[in-house]
């Protein structure tokens, strides 16, 4: 293993590697746009494909032939990696990114819409409700990490949140207790996480994965003891009430899927701001990142690392049980067994491949929650396209991300060690 | 306690696992099987309706409320033994010619029907463990193993004997496969295995379900997500009829034997334990650890793979979504409980095998949610990740603690 001390070396002496990490991302979507212009392209039809402003498939609508889009598309793909490789407006790298995988998936599109039409409200719609749960796990994974505790009990806070929402919201009636009650819940799930690997020094992902399936089975338990026979009592949770804010709400597309929408679009919405400046301009988000990176520094300096890690852990539990509150108040009016089946291990992927902060982990869970939406859309028009290969595409997108295959991602150092003031 | 704190400087690492180690004996093993039992208890009298009615006069009436307290949770557990290990009232038939002995053996067969695949995947994680690595993925290796020797099962055709020993090995290197892959990840870039195998059980699970409704491999005639059965000659021999137990428990045996004699006394086994004491000092002493990293992990592969093929070979016989259940994750359990060693591991799917099948009486004869097993399972595993937690607990000095009694893994 001596070539790794002589990479090292070389990192130290020569300050910029051909190979950057934008380098090997603009190459990967070069390859990427001109398999889509040329495979896309020759499997898309010459008909319309209807991007529709409505519901259905009447009124406005852009509209675009499928086989011309896919190519176009395709290439501008192409471009924007080119343009990614050959380092034009370095710095605004991420632009070009975003650009890339923007066309990349049009072009998609454009194959699979060909002769079909995809209502844009419905589409946006889904995606950010189906990325509600992601967006609030993944900053609930942000709160733990940042501050050097993996919290890989996501699915757990999840599924306890959405237990208690409905549990509680059914039996008080009211919606704002269901929703309390699934802070509630995700606080008891990150409490023992916090407890077990801070004060006791348990492995972070040891607890956190028993946590899991020990949410699974208290939930589980009590939904066939307790909900089951008597779903009138304890699992009819009454719904979110959606909001409308008055004029912003008749934007084409963007209002009726941003104001008119309830209480946890807005929430989650705010989280990602409120944690991005906390983490970057606040005291609390300075200290959390020194605890997370190097909590012996942290401490010599006077900070409380494990004071400190609690409370973020704790702060995750609230954000993650709000997270479940989605599955129960808002998407579907009642509880089942398993019902998160695996959303937090989404989140989980969002959080890494959004490189740990609350910004990446929006963006990526938004991504995700497309693919997610783009999976019941394609199965609904018959595409040749598998839905379950959609489904992977968080999970393998992840691998890749971790794999470092296009630019490593790496955690906070200090992130799964426990902290023992000596 | 204050000490064995200082003892576990690092928790990932094999810091940990020494404290795992040394900490926890046979008391502490029955402390947190007790905790679990009393909890899993509280949440027995909790979800009944009949009798929290009881607890609403308790001031009034105490006695009533604790009665029916005891009867409920008493008869529960008692009906769990029952399922576990056999019904006395079976074995009386039995001895009276009203019984036959495979009924009154039927409750120990589903233990060892359940127990089964549990070793195979335990063992993988113990395995991994002991190399230092954390291997989430068995779940993810086992789907792949059910896959593998599934689709091996009903395919070739092949002669008796044959056809089961191609299915075994067909679902190991599937496993293995699933296992490789984040063993070379972990070795060529530093990808960290709990998260690549964490991303591996979904996609394996995923590409599960496309899978079984594919032409060619969904059973004809049918709509619904299953595949075509395996042949008879690729099926784990097993005695029939009330018992489901099959050969699969013997080769859970066998593999045993053969994973403690690799892990103490090959060269292999040398290796990962020293990369799993200290990956540094191990490379210094001229141990390549990313070779045995990707071994290790293709090896752990190949046992949670077994165990995914002993579940279609043994007991479902087909394909399903869910064919795999939650084995992969129980093993995880089950490695944590016997503390990373084959045998303990070996034991603790023996606990879980019963538990489950327990369960599974509890859940038709009193109705009660087959899901107070995960919570008693999870909940043990809790404690005994936790021994200082425990110790406060019943105030145990760790000393004491530590002295006493023998050692579960060589029970």
């Amino acid at each position: 293993m001596s070539t790794a001390t002589v990479e090292d070396l070389a990192e130290v002496t020569a300050p910029e590697p051909f190979w950057t990490r934008y380098r090997r991302l603009g190459l990967a979507l070069i390859l990427l746009g001109g398999l889509a212009a040329v495979v896309f392209g020759a499997l898309a039809t010459s008909e319309d494909a209807r991007f529709t402003l409505t519901e259905n498939a009447e009124g406005a609508a852009l509209a675009i032939d499928g086989r011309f889009g896919a190519v176009l598309f395709g290439v501008l793909t192409v471009a924007a990696g080119g343009a990614l490789f050959a380092g034009v407006l370095k710095r605004h790298a991420n632009v070009w990114l975003s650009l890339g995988i923007l066309t990349f998936v049009l072009s998609f599109l454009c194959w699979q819409v060909a002769g079909e039409f995809m209502p844009l409200v419905d589409t946006t719609d889904g995606t950010l409700q189906l990325a509600l749960p992601l967006i609030l796990g993944a900053l609930a994974g942000v709160l733990g990490e940042r501050s050097g505790v993996v919290n890989v009990a996501i699915e757990g806070q999840f599924l306890m949140g959405a237990f208690a929402g409905a549990l509680v919201g059914t039996m008080a009636g009211s919606v704002w207790a269901g929703l309390i009650s699934a802070a509630v819940g995700g606080v008891i799930i990150a409490a023992i996480l916090a407890v077990l690997s801070i004060r006791y020094l348990v492995d972070q992902t040891v607890v956190g994965m028993v946590l899991n399936l020990f949410a699974l089975g208290i939930t589980g338990f009590l939904y066939e003891r307790l909900m089951q026979p008597n779903a009138q009592t304890y699992n009819q949770p009454p719904q979110m009430p959606e909001w409308r804010v008055p004029g912003l709400a008749d934007i084409p597309v963007v209002g009726p899927v941003l104001f008119e929408a309830n209480l946890l679009v807005w929430l989650a919405l705010g989280l990602v701001i409120v944690i991005h400046f906390g983490l970057s301009r606040t005291r609390w988000g300075l200290r959390t990142r020194a605890v997370g990176e190097h909590p012996t520094a942290a401490d010599t300096v006077g900070i409380r690392v494990r004071g400190l890690r609690y409370l973020n852990v704790l702060l995750g539990g609230v954000v993650a049980g709000i997270g479940g509150a989605y599955f129960t108040l808002v998407a579907t009016g009642s509880f089942t067994k398993n019902m998160t089946a695996g959303a937090g291990f989404i989140a989980l992927a969002a959080l890494i491949f959004g490189r740990f902060t609350p910004i990446g982990a929006f963006g990526a869970a938004l991504f995700f929650g497309f693919a997610q939406k783009l999976a019941t859309y394609l199965s609904a028009i018959d595409s040749p396209v598998p839905s379950q290969f959609l489904n992977m595409l968080p999970y393998l997108a992840t691998l890749i991300a971790v794999a470092g295959l296009v630019g490593r991602v790496r955690g906070p150092a200090a992130s799964g060690q426990p902290y023992i003031k000596s | 306690m204050t000490a064995e704190t200082t003892k576990a400087p690092k928790t990932s690492g094999p810091g940990f696992l020494r404290y795992l180690w040394s900490a926890n004996n046979f008391v502490l093993t029955t402390l947190s099987i007790l905790l679990a039992v009393l909890i899993g208890a509280v949440l027995i009298i909790v979800s009944d309706e009949k009798v929290l009615e009881k607890f609403t006069y308790f001031t009034a009436r105490p006695s009533d409320a604790l009665q029916a307290s005891w009867t409920l949770v008493s008869s529960t557990y008692a009906d769990l033994l029952k399922g576990a290990f056999g019904d006395p009232a079976t074995f009386q038939k039995w001895f009276a010619g009203t019984a036959t002995w495979q009924e009154a053996f039927a409750p120990l067969s589903e233990t060892l029907t359940y127990a089964a695949p549990l070793v195979f995947t335990g063992l993988s994680v113990a395995l991994a463990f002991r190399g230092g690595l954390f291997n989430i993925g068995a779940q993810g290796q086992a789907v792949l193993g059910c896959i593998a020797a599934g689709v091996a099962g009903f395919s070739f055709g092949l002669p008796i004997v044959l056809n089961l020993i191609v299915a075994l090995v067909a679902g190991i290197l599937g496993g293995a496969l699933w296992g490789f892959i984040p063993g070379l990840l972990k070795a060529r870039t530093g990808a960290h295995e709990v998260i690549t195998t964490i991303m591996l059980n979904y996609t394996a699970a995923l590409f599960l379900s496309w899978l079984v409704i594919q032409s060619g491999i969904q059973a004809p005639g049918r709509s619904d997500a299953i595949s075509k059965s395996v042949a008879e000659s690729a099926q784990l021999p097993s005695p029939g009829g009330v018992l489901r137990v099959h050969l699969g428990i013997i080769l859970a045996v066998l593999v045993t034997v053969a994973v403690a004699w690799l892990l103490n006394r090959s060269a292999f086994g040398f290796e990962i334990r020293a990369v799993g004491a200290n990956p540094h000092a191990a490379k210094t002493a001229g141990i390549s650890v990313g070779k045995t990293y990707v071994l290790l992990m293709a090896f752990a592969g190949g046992l949670a793979g077994l165990g995914g093929a002993t579940q279609v070979l043994g007991t479902a016989h087909a394909l399903t979504p869910s064919v795999a259940g939650n084995i992969g994750f129980d093993g995880l359990l089950v490695a944590l409980l016997g503390r990373n060693k084959p045998w303990g591991t070996f034991f603790a799917a023996l606990l879980f095998g019963a538990l489950r099948a327990g369960g599974n009486r509890i859940q038709s004869y009193a109705g009660i949610s087959l899901e107070l097993v995960t919570v008693l399972q999870a909940l043990i595993v809790i404690f005994i990740a936790a021994p200082a937690l425990v110790k406060a607990i019943f105030r145990l000095r760790a000393a004491r603690a530590t002295g006493l009694g023998v050692n579960l893994a060589k029970g």
